[in-house]
């Protein structure tokens, strides 16, 4: 049986803006059904009771005073932006 | 022996003696990049006037009589997925291709503190995934020792950089054997600190409850020096543990008299080459004629290492990848009209393959309705994971097995089959997922002469323990093995 059809990777794909070929969502939906197929092995491990993990080392919280520091300026962070206007990111129109 | 062939801590005796002065050794660096750059593909962005021009500026300092640290003039390969101001970091992707940092990662601060010369942006699989550097948008690197092989991944470029006497040392970073199947599969060590240990600001995160940056060399004793030199608790990485500092050469202790290994069943399981397992073996008797104390173990759960490692990886990679969608920074398909056409076909044009392969397996598994059983399944089952680990940590001081489970193989042999190319790390995964510092260092050749790598894992923070036994074995074995055929 397949874990995944043609329609739902085309769903993933949307959900991770990504726009695939024909061939490509093809040849991703029968990799990912390999993939997912393997990792369903998961599902034989008893964890019940068994917390999930969140962090690897037994870490605290950090808290530190709020102090004013400088940070990247404007038009660093603007730099490397393909477009710009008037100290914004440019981009295309909203649809 | 060439200058680019030496340690950075026999360099550093011979700087202090004035035998050699940091021109020297970044001239003998741009001769082997020069001659080997275009058979090998190790670097993304080498730039020889740049070299020069640091090499000058120490020589300056030295001059002026500033103090020769333990990488002072030392040219080191940094994987480009680590950030350098001014300096382009490409992540050996499409998307990065023109990215210029505007600052730098904390190792690369650390490292100029030191003097270090950055030799060059070493070549990688695009965004750290892959276990053969077959999936750079730059181009494959060569393995230096057999050039129709691959050098493993995804650190690929810093691994065959060393081993190429290309630069001294190099920084990596390791999510699931990125640094240490690379460096097994060329012949040298390769150190994953402790998680938390080295500061992953700078790092252009791949799956981040995984990845650590750390160090390729071409022995133990650099390893601990460039360890300790990149090391310790950083307020911009909030994920940093605060050891204080710790000089890790003062671990580099040949004895491991008494010392208990434990030599875990399921990482000498079917799939290891009979020479890979003969080889380790080999290894563990000199170990036992060393006074340390065998035995075979069992961590049940390591055989869900792999499957959690490919949903957690996915997803964390599926979310930080999010942010590469031609607004800020990186490549922009000009001729889209609307901002959503502008993410897809900037996204579909900018990743590689297996990138968008694994964007797709984390999205699906993130996903309304399927989160439960996959991403919250998945770590649920890492607990089990570490806590075997833990268990065996009460009992064993190391644990020791091979790093990879074949020597290098053929460019282009594993491409079409993902799964088969997954399989490589099945000996390394399981330390990312429990966050535990792993080395690994060379311990013999196969019948084709390629280099065969046993991994010593430890607790956590116990560093320690893993160089003092990486030091004895390499004292035990001695192995070095340089590809000095492509000098000729």
């Amino acid at each position: 049986m397949k874990i995944i059809s043609l329609e739902q990777a085309s769903h993933v794909a949307k959900l991770a803006e990504l726009e695939l070929s024909s061939d490509e969502l093809d040849k991703i939906t029968s990799q990912l059904d390999d993939i997912l197929g393997h990792v369903a092995k998961i599902n034989e491990a008893d964890t019940e009771g068994v917390r999930p993990t969140s962090h690897t080392l037994d870490t605290n919280n950090v808290l530190r005073e709020d102090t004013v520091k400088d940070s990247l300026s404007q038009e660093d962070a603007l730099k490397n932006a393909p477009q710009q206007s008037g100290g914004g990111f440019l981009v295309p129109k909203i649809d | 022996m060439q200058l680019n062939f030496l340690t950075a801590h026999k360099l550093k005796k011979m700087l202090e003696k004035r035998e050699v002065c940091a021109s020297d050794i970044a001239a003998s660096i741009q001769e082997s990049c020069e001659k080997l750059q275009p058979k090998i593909n190790a670097y993304i962005n080498f730039d020889k006037s740049i070299l020069q021009k640091q090499a000058e500026e120490i020589e300056c300092y030295i001059a002026a009589g500033g103090k020769l640290h333990d990488f002072t003039a030392i040219p080191v390969a940094v994987k480009d997925n680590i950030c350098t101001h001014g300096i382009k970091t490409t992540c050996a992707s499409k998307i990065l291709a023109d990215y210029v940092p505007v600052y730098d990662a904390t190792v690369i601060k650390k490292l100029q503190e030191h003097k270090y010369v950055l030799a060059g942006k070493a070549n990688m699989d695009e965004f750290a995934m892959g276990s053969s550097n077959e999936n750079s948008a730059f181009g494959p690197v060569k393995n230096p020792l057999d050039l129709q092989m691959v050098p493993g991944g995804s650190s690929g470029g810093p691994a065959a950089a060393v081993c190429a006497g290309m630069a001294i040392c190099a920084l990596g970073s390791d999510t699931g054997g990125s640094i240490r199947q690379p460096a097994s599969l060329c012949g040298i060590v390769g150190l994953k600190p402790t998680y938390g240990l080295v500061s992953r600001y700078g790092l252009i995160s791949f799956a981040s409850s995984l990845d650590q940056v750390g160090p390729i060399t071409r022995d133990v004793t650099d390893s601990a020096n460039l360890l300790s030199a990149i090391s310790g608790w950083d307020q911009c990485d909030s994920t940093s543990i605060n050891t204080g500092k710790v000089s890790y050469k003062d671990f580099l202790v040949d004895d491991i008299k008494g010392l208990n290994i434990g030599v875990p069943k399921q990482l000498m399981a079917e799939g290891v080459d009979s020479q890979v397992a003969d080889s380790v073996n080999n290894a563990l008797e000199m170990a036992q004629h060393l006074g340390a104390n065998i035995e075979q173990i069992s961590l049940p759960s390591l055989e869900y290492a792999l499957s959690v490692f490919y949903v957690i990886a996915p997803s964390e990679a599926s979310s930080n990848l999010s942010k590469f969608d031609g607004v800020r920074y990186g490549y922009r398909n000009m001729q889209a009209s609307t901002l959503h056409q502008m993410y897809r076909q900037t996204r579909a044009q900018g990743f590689g393959p297996e990138v968008k392969r694994r964007i797709m397996i984390g999205t699906y598994c993130l996903s309304s309705g399927y989160y439960d059983a996959y991403y919250e399944k998945a770590q649920r089952v890492r607990t089990l994971i570490i806590n075997d680990f833990k268990k065996a940590f009460e009992k064993y001081d190391v644990l020791i097995s091979p790093t990879s489970p074949t020597t290098a193989f053929k460019i282009g042999e594993k491409t079409g089959d993902p799964l088969s190319m997954y399989l490589s790390d099945i000996c390394t995964i399981p330390v990312n997922l429990a966050g535990l510092p792993a080395i690994s260092i060379p311990c013999g050749l196969s019948s084709e002469n390629l280099p065969i790598g046993l991994q010593i894992i430890a607790g956590t923070l116990r560093e320690d323990l893993i160089f003092k036994t990486a030091y004895s074995l390499e004292k035990a074995i001695g192995f070095n093995k340089f590809p000095l055929h492509l000098y000729e």
